[in-house]
């Protein structure tokens, strides 16, 4: 089928040229959390009320403003986001009752509505382009997810869309895709940094005439939502991506795995196939070229090694999902037995870009070896959470403190010296600490210091995050998503788990920790699959960078970062003057003494809840 | 020029290994592996088998095919070091009361253990709690001991294509078991109990019953009497390191080790395995000239019946309706026995050595009992027998032999041979031959290792095709061969273990494969050096013929000597959604399963159940699965299948019902 991509620009386009005003609504998974379908139906309706005309529908004869739900914006903290075009206003933190007024002032006419504005210090941000955490970023990948309409494939179209696939169907060979694709040095994004250029070329060369095309959206990484919101935001960009890919592999079929928890990305991703199927890009002879490619949207069932890629192939055939060993790599011997090509959401997303820019203009971005830019998930202790997209190589310093706006600490203040750590590329990846603050973030170096660029997790840590806390939080994860298979994985991240929580509760001694350090290494060394090869990574990193601490678990009993309730002790120091509050709030009836007496806390009752200590109005209690 | 690579600084040659494993295994280096055996996929989860490769890092042996020029180490401080940790890590969830395990000596976690030269345990112990499934005749599961290595879930599907046992869970909550964790009777289990054969620990074990024997024996009111298979003088003789090249001075050991034990006669099962052969022999020409019910499928192994009757209900008609010799053994020994030895029937105990699991199951077929009474009262493998000989403190190997009991211990080679795969339609063709004058003796064609083995040759005008297979999924690939029309047999013998008996699960365990050969061997010797070799020259046979049956396929011959059998539903689940109190009702069952819900049986049963469109004369149930998953929605109406049911099709149907 012949599809005119031009013809559909020109339509979309008249479709709206009596549409003086956009609003947007941030429909990502945080901001409907956060009741942004809510607002959506407010703006609807004071619309109705107030006479202004507005639409949710582009026709031709519709004029006046449109109303549209976007994919995640990524500044998540400050949600629900509405989005004004095209003055470019970015209101954060929309209620209900905020409608009115936003429709009466800044629709109507082009007032801004200063307390709805995100504000900077004293300063007051209109939109993106006034926003520290949007200013320091490089949106790419993510450009069009806060702004396009995600279940209409005109509109993605009409910005250009599918235009990168048809020239890579109709101008050029499979190996001139491949050739231009390693040309550029994109790395898959899914963890482990493979050319993405050569794993296509040897797919590209293998024998048999069934090949797969498979997307991996199995994104299950704690505190990672990147993949998430390029498949809810602007899923059309992934299956232009798919597309590019099966011209250059050969497959005439795939597959778009998506863990069975993103709801909003199954049913998006589904209408996006529909879509594209209907209007031609996908199918038989797709642009006119001889190429037929076609597209399943498949469930995952909530086992996070089905994000390891033969673990994701046996899911698809309908068998538990367990790796095997490699080789045959999936390239060889892949779904099915067929050679199959398996590429990570934000990767097939990147293809595009670089079909449309060249390879050259992509290296621009980022550095030599790691070309591009990367989404991540900031998550933790930090001022601003969100999604965030920058150019590989950017320092850590300039994620944290320029775009995320520092480090908070256990009540939200930001301070300068907050920052503890930052665990990069969820429970498989490492830490980072203040002496990485200047290190380029790309694949190789990360790797040098024990860490992984990953799916790109970040979760940041403030001073009262205990670091063998941390790691046992990932160890817990790692241990219950093992598959069980291999006795390393299986029986390792459990005995680990139980180290671990041993130092947590003080039944630890020093030989815990030779044995700890000696079981992460043979689990890392001799794993099956990905998933047990990099579980020890959190628990290696964090002795590496935090063994001080380690040792005041094992040796002292002590728990610096006061997280580890079973180490703690709570005494009453001198300034008490016997109020007797704390005796009051105690639920346990731990303290005793005479009014107006220096109280005491009996150890062997005390449940370390630390009750007694937020209610003392005399900071006479202690934690030690 | 061959392909080089070097282990441990020697240059060795390899050619078409398929694994780095196996390259090493050749130069006599025995690599540890839990998961690895050469028949199943590569699984590569025990990690045991790990090696240095240089440049590339540490590789597991059995998943990296070999390449030139590979420079490997087996032996490097940090592989043995893993090593110990990986069997560590297994120990600390093992359940290690390990003097009591049965498997105690030849468990493969405990080798390891000792080879490796493991002297603590420096992980916690949390051994898996869980109560042991005793649900089945044949086997015995504990999870307990589990190494979750997955050689019984891949034997199960890759070998015998019944995939009863799967992995539930996971991380350290993985474990193995039937579908929805249901016990092993509710499975799809034919008891073939080739996982506790390659089970290397005691998780999976044949089902013990020689306690009662020993009870039996102390009982002064019992007489018991015993038979020995075939392929149990092939193999037992493994246990006390007796490798004897025909296995006749095996066998008088034997008889004189269950004398002295208290067995009042000892029987061979080889003597009803003559008796079969001239049975279904003459079953067979019947047959033949009839044109009926061909081909014939033999049914002397227990699994590969339970494994028709559950999967194939078409195919039953084709089952020879012989009992095997086993169940002749029974029924002879149950009902002649006590008049020819002059012992009272309720004191007389009957026991079968087999080499079998399933064997223990098919003694219990209510279609081999007679007025509800069984003929076989306990099945001991050749394991137990072993354990019975040690526990009444024989030294097995100096025993004198001693002869069989007369009558059913004389035997022909052909009755010997039943024991491997082949054997069975050998000893036929000995005797269909011989009924058609011709005097070959061997027929070295139908024996051999191949899974699928055919044969043609020509009886009288007649060209007879023949099959002789083993392993389940061989038998399944045949039988939809035949189905399909793209193969045509007059005979088929099938025998569920590789290798027929002698590859038993109620044998010693073996891992290599030269074991199973050699024991076939040992039969083929044996036969060799019979003085019979057909099994319609029996004396013994034609005389019990004579005195009590008859002759073969008499009305008294299929009274004693033939069995039948029925569809043997796998699966099937039963909820009663409406019950009617009305004297005149109609049963509708609705159907369920996957396939036919999906195509809409819901709605089929909403209309059903909904009272006011019956006046409440209707029982529903919905249950899974009528199994025409192809034809569906299916639904039972009064016992009358329909097949592409509507909801208005069923109204219709059940308001025609009412009618009546």
């Amino acid at each position: 089928m012949t599809i005119d991509l031009e013809k559909i620009t020109q339509e979309f386009l008249s479709s709206r040229k009596n549409i003086t005003k956009r609003v947007i609504v941030c429909a990502g998974t945080g901001c409907v959390a956060n009741g942004s379908l809510k607002v959506f139906e407010s703006l609807m309706r004071a619309a109705n009320e107030l006479g202004i005309e507005a639409h949710i529908e582009l026709k031709e004869e519709n004029k006046g403003a449109f109303l549209s739900k976007s994919g995640c914006q990524g500044f998540c903290q400050n949600g629900p986001l509405v989005n004004i075009l095209p003055a470019g206003i970015l209101y954060t933190k929309v209620k209900i009752d905020d409608a009115k007024e936003i429709l009466e002032k800044s629709v109507k006419n082009d007032e801004l509505i200063g307390r709805l504005c995100y504000h900077n210090g004293d300063e007051v941000c209109k939109g993106q382009e006034e926003i520290p955490f949007y200013q320091k970023q490089y949106r790419m990948v993510l450009k069009q997810c806060g702004i396009i309409d995600p279940e209409n494939i005109r509109e993605y179209i009409a910005g250009g869309g599918y235009m990168a696939a048809k020239k890579a169907c109709t101008e050029m060979t499979d190996k001139e895709v491949c050739d231009l694709v390693l040309e550029s040095g994109l790395r898959g994004r899914g963890g482990a940094g493979f050319l993405t250029g050569k794993k296509w070329d040897i797919t590209r060369k293998q024998e048999g005439s069934k090949k797969y095309m498979i997307c991996n959206g199995d994104e299950g990484d704690p505190g990672a939502f990147m993949d998430r919101s390029v498949m809810e935001g602007n899923p059309h960009s992934v299956i232009e991506g798919l597309i590019i890919a099966a011209k250059a592999t050969g497959p005439d079929e795939g597959y778009i795995y998506v863990r069975t928890e993103y709801g909003l990305a199954v049913e998006r991703m589904n209408k996006a196939v529909k879509a594209a199927t209907e209007i031609g890009v996908l199918g038989d002879n797709i642009f006119g070229s001889n190429h037929n490619f076609k597209l399943h949207v498949m469930e995952g069932a909530g086992a996070f090694v089905c994000g390891e890629e033969t673990a994701l192939i046996a899911s698809i055939e309908g068998k538990r999902g367990m790796p095997s060993p490699k080789p045959p790599f999936p390239s060889q011997s892949g779904l099915w037995g067929n050679p199959t090509t398996i590429n990570n959401v934000e990767t097939l997303a990147t293809v595009p870009i670089i079909i449309n820019y060249g390879a050259q203009n992509f290296r621009k971005i980022g550095t030599e070896n790691s070309p591009g830019t990367k989404t991540f998930a900031l998550t933790g202790n930090v001022a601003n959470t969100g999604l965030i997209e920058v150019p590989l190589g950017t320092t850590l310093k300039h994620i944290i403190f320029d775009i995320a706006g520092g480090v908070a600490d256990d009540k939200g203040e930001v301070k300068e010296d907050n920052f503890k750590a930052v665990q990069i590329g969820g429970p498989s990846g490492g830490c980072l600490t203040k002496e990485h603050l200047d290190l380029p973030l790309e694949f190789e170096s990360l790797k040098k210091v024990g860490a992984m660029v990953g799916s790109g997790g970040l979760v940041v840590m403030s001073k009262n995050n205990c670091m063998v806390n941390v790691s046992k939080f990932f160890m817990q994860f790692t241990q219950n998503e093992s598959c069980g298979k291999c006795v390393l994985c299986r029986e390792g991240t459990k005995q680990m788990l139980l180290m671990l929580t041993d130092i947590t509760t003080g039944k630890a001694n020093e030989g815990t920790l030779t044995l700890l350090e000696q079981l992460a290494k043979a689990v890392m060394a001799e794993s099956l699959c990905g998933l047990g090869k990099t579980a020890p990574n959190p628990v290696l990193s964090t002795l590496r960078y935090f063994r001080d601490e380690y040792n005041a678990h094992v040796k002292d009993k002590k728990c610096p970062a006061g997280e580890c309730v079973n180490l703690l002790s709570y005494t009453i120091t001198d300034k008490c003057i016997g109020c007797g509050l704390c005796a009051t709030k105690c639920p346990v009836k731990a303290i005793s003494g005479d009014k107006g007496k220096k109280h005491i806390i009996d150890g062997s009752k005390c449940v370390k809840c630390g009750v007694c200590m937020a209610s003392c109005k005399f900071g006479a209690v202690a934690r030690g | 020029m061959g392909k080089h690579l070097t282990i441990n600084g020697k240059k060795v040659e390899f050619t078409d290994e398929r694994n780095l494993l196996e390259v090493i295994r050749k130069e006599n280096i025995e690599l540890p592996t839990f998961c690895y055996h050469s028949e199943l996929s590569i699984h590569g989860a025990c990690r045991l088998c790990m090696v240095e490769v240089a440049v590339k890092g540490i590789m597991s042996a059995c998943s990296t095919p070999p390449e030139p020029d590979m420079d490997i180490k087996t032996n490097t401080e940090h592989l043995i070091e893993m090593r110990k940790i990986t069997i560590e890590l297994l120990l600390a969830s093992h359940d290690r009361e390990c003097t009591m395990c049965a498997k105690s000596e030849s468990c493969k976690l405990q080798y390891l253990a000792r080879r490796l030269g493991i002297e603590e345990v420096r992980f916690k112990s949390i051994p898996r709690k869980e109560p042991k499934d005793i649900s089945t005749y044949a086997l015995v599961r504990d999870n307990g001991k589990c190494v979750l290595c997955g050689d019984c879930v891949r034997f199960c599907d890759e070998i015998q294509s019944i995939g009863a046992l799967g992995f539930v869970g996971r991380g350290s909550q993985s474990k193995i078991c039937p579908a929805f964790e249901r016990d092993l009777e509710s499975s799809e289990c034919v008891y073939c109990g080739q996982c506790s054969r390659v089970c290397p620990t005691g998780a999976i074990l044949p089902k013990p019953e020689f306690r009662e024997v020993w009870k039996a024996l102390s009982d002064e009111k019992k007489k018991v009497i015993i038979a020995i298979a075939p392929a149990v003088r092939a193999a037992l003789g493994e246990v006390f390191g007796i490798t004897e090249e025909n296995g006749t001075e095996l066998a008088g050991k034997i008889v004189t080790a269950l004398r002295s034990m208290g067995f009042v006669k000892v029987f061979d099962i080889s003597f009803t395995a003559d008796m079969t052969i001239v049975e279904e022999a003459n079953e067979f020409l019947g047959r033949l000239e009839k044109d009926d019910d061909m081909p014939m499928f033999t049914s002397c192994c227990p699994a590969w019946v339970r494994f028709v009757e559950q999967y194939y209900p078409d195919f039953i008609k084709n089952l020879s309706t012989c009992r095997s010799p086993q169940g002749m053994y029974g029924s002879i020994a149950r009902r002649i026995m006590p008049e020819v030895l002059g012992i009272p029937k309720e004191e007389l105990v009957v026991v079968s050595v087999m080499p079998c699991t399933a064997k223990k199951y098919e003694a219990r077929r209510t279609e081999l009992a007679k007025d509800s009474v069984i003929d076989i009262d306990y099945v001991i493998t050749t394991q137990e027998l072993a354990l019975m000989i040690e526990e009444a403190g024989l030294r097995f190997a100096d025993l004198e032999a001693s002869a069989f009991d007369m009558p059913l211990g004389f035997k022909t080679g052909g009755g010997i041979i039943f024991g491997t795969s082949g054997g069975v339609t050998e000893a036929v063709l000995r005797n269909v031959m011989n009924t058609n004058g011709d005097e070959a003796e061997e027929f070295n064609f139908v024996r051999g290792e191949n899974g699928v083995r055919e044969a043609k040759l020509k009886v009288g005008s007649k060209e007879l095709k023949l099959a002789i297979v083993h392993g389940l999924k061989n038998a399944r690939k045949v039988l939809r061969d035949i189905r399909a029309d793209k193969k045509r047999y007059d005979f088929v013998e099938v025998m569920a273990c590789p290798g027929g008996c002698v590859g038993g699960a109620g044998q010693p365990v073996y891992s290599d494969l030269a074991v199973r050969k050699r024991r076939s061997k040992v039969l083929y010797e044996n036969d060799k050096i019979m003085e019979l070799h057909k099994p319609q020259d029996n004396p013994y046979v034609q005389k019990m013929y004579k005195d009590y049956l008859e002759k073969s396929g008499s009305k008294k011959a299929h009274e004693y000597l033939h069995t039948s059998y029925k569809y043997r539903k796998r699966f099937k689940e039963t909820l009663e959604i409406s019950k009617s109190s009305l004297d005149k009702v109609v049963n509708v069952e609705v159907c369920v399963g996957r396939n036919c819900l999906k195509k809409g049986s819901k709605e089929i049963l909403k209309r059903v159940a909904d009272g006011n469109n019956f006046k409440n004369a209707v029982n529903v149930q919905a249950l899974i699965c009528l199994e025409r998953c192809s034809k569906g929605p299916t639904v039972k109406i009064n016992g009358e299948t329909f097949e592409h049911c509507t909801p208005d099709s069923v109204e219709d149907r059940v308001k025609e019902e009412l009618k009546k």
